[in-house]
């Protein structure tokens, strides 16, 4: 509840303030937020099948943040920084859809 | 991608989810039991509370975050323009087309002025032809009779009391001036043209359509030294009308003013042909 409610918050910051993306953190944002989004999935499967943990979350949230943002910065250092940054959206990708399933499957029932 | 490594990715993912989710099961179950424990006493139920509550504001904050940063990303998605996005075969394809399309209107830029340095240029003719014609047409108005003429010239009055004096003695008068270089000549009220006749009439001469009578005045205007020299050379017109009884006074001026006029025919028969 405090989740959804913080969401909507920061949608409207973001919204409202309209804050410019400095320039060094343009590549790293876009895979940072596919990689929060796969945490908040799995956070939310996770709420669901009644083992969430809110220090495993946080932990998961941010290590994932970190992890994907240094994969993209070791690929642009390697050259294959597009490619790479698609291989990440791809795994985080199929995690997501992994996590909703199971969300769908508690939800529904189907 | 082969099938073998489809399969591995697979196995490492759902060992992947199934590690995070033991991992999870693992820190719910140490939660309950700390919960458990923590149950046991008064002061041990409110720091348990307040670790709740951090956790409930860190996770508030990141996903807070979180939503911060679609709507940021969002946004700088759809406001910046296509090109930051556009891949490197279309960005190179549109830098050529828009290097054509300059050049294309370089071109066009350079076409125009050129047709305006001509247009000026050919304004500039124009306007001095213009000035040529017209400058062409007050003098050949002034030679043929039809615009009013003023400059130096003559005054010459012939007196003739015996009517002695021929025609031709007076056309020798016009032949004379025109000789020396008279540019308009007016005989009594006659302009003095190409076409210009002295016949005969019982009291005087007619000069195209008028009869005059002596003493005749005629006016040119051309240098008026020479046109004196001319009507007063021996055995030349001053000396024939003097012979015939008469007198031809030659006056010089600084200005004559001949306003008689004639009237061109329009040609009937004869029309300009290609120089």
């Amino acid at each position: 509840m405090i989740a959804a409610l913080a969401l909507v918050v920061g949608i409207v910051l973001g919204l409202v303030l309209r804050p410019t993306v400095p320039s060094w953190l343009e590549p790293y944002l876009p895979i940072a937020v596919v990689a929060a989004l796969d945490a908040v999935f799995g956070g939310i499967r996770a709420r669901l099948d009644g083992l969430f943990d809110a220090k495993v979350f946080v932990i998961s949230f941010v290590s994932n943040v970190l992890v994907a943002a240094l994969i993209v910065f070791l690929g642009d250092k390697l050259g294959v920084g597009a490619a790479l940054s698609t291989a990440v959206v791809v795994v985080l990708g199929i995690r997501i859809f992994g996590n909703a399933a199971a969300i769908r499957r508690h939800i529904f029932r189907a | 991608m082969t099938a073998e490594h489809d399969a591995e990715t697979r196995v490492d993912e759902q060992s992947d989810d199934l590690g995070e989710i033991a991992a999870e099961s693992e820190a719910a179950d140490r939660a309950k039991s700390e919960s458990e424990d923590q149950d046991d006493g008064a002061a041990n139920r409110t720091r348990g509370g307040s670790f709740r509550v951090r956790a409930g504001i860190l996770i508030g904050v990141l996903v807070a975050l979180l939503g911060f940063a679609i709507a940021v990303q969002v946004r700088s998605n759809s406001s910046s323009d296509s090109l930051s996005s556009a891949r490197e075969e279309d960005l190179i394809r549109i830098l050529d087309d828009q290097n054509t399309q300059a050049a294309r209107l370089r071109q066009q830029i350079a076409d125009l002025q050129r047709t305006v340095t001509e247009l000026q240029a050919g304004g500039d003719r124009n306007s001095v032809a213009l000035q040529q014609a017209e400058q062409q047409l007050a003098a050949l108005g002034v030679l043929l009779g039809t615009l009013p003429a003023t400059g130096p010239g003559v005054v010459v009055t012939v007196t003739d009391p015996a009517h002695k004096l021929h025609p031709e003695d007076l056309l020798d008068i016009v032949q004379e001036l025109r000789g020396a270089g008279a540019e308009a000549i007016q005989f009594g009220g006659v302009r003095v043209g190409v076409s210009t006749s002295f016949t005969s009439a019982p009291s005087g001469v007619q000069v195209d359509d008028t009869v005059q009578q002596p003493p005749y005045v005629v006016r040119a205007i051309g240098d008026p030294k020479t046109l004196d020299t001319a009507l007063n050379i021996p055995g030349g017109v001053a000396a024939t009308a003097r012979a015939a009884g008469g007198n031809a006074a030659v006056a010089e001026m600084q200005r004559v003013t001949i306003t008689a006029l004639r009237q061109l025919p329009n040609p009937k028969y004869a029309s300009p042909s290609g120089r």
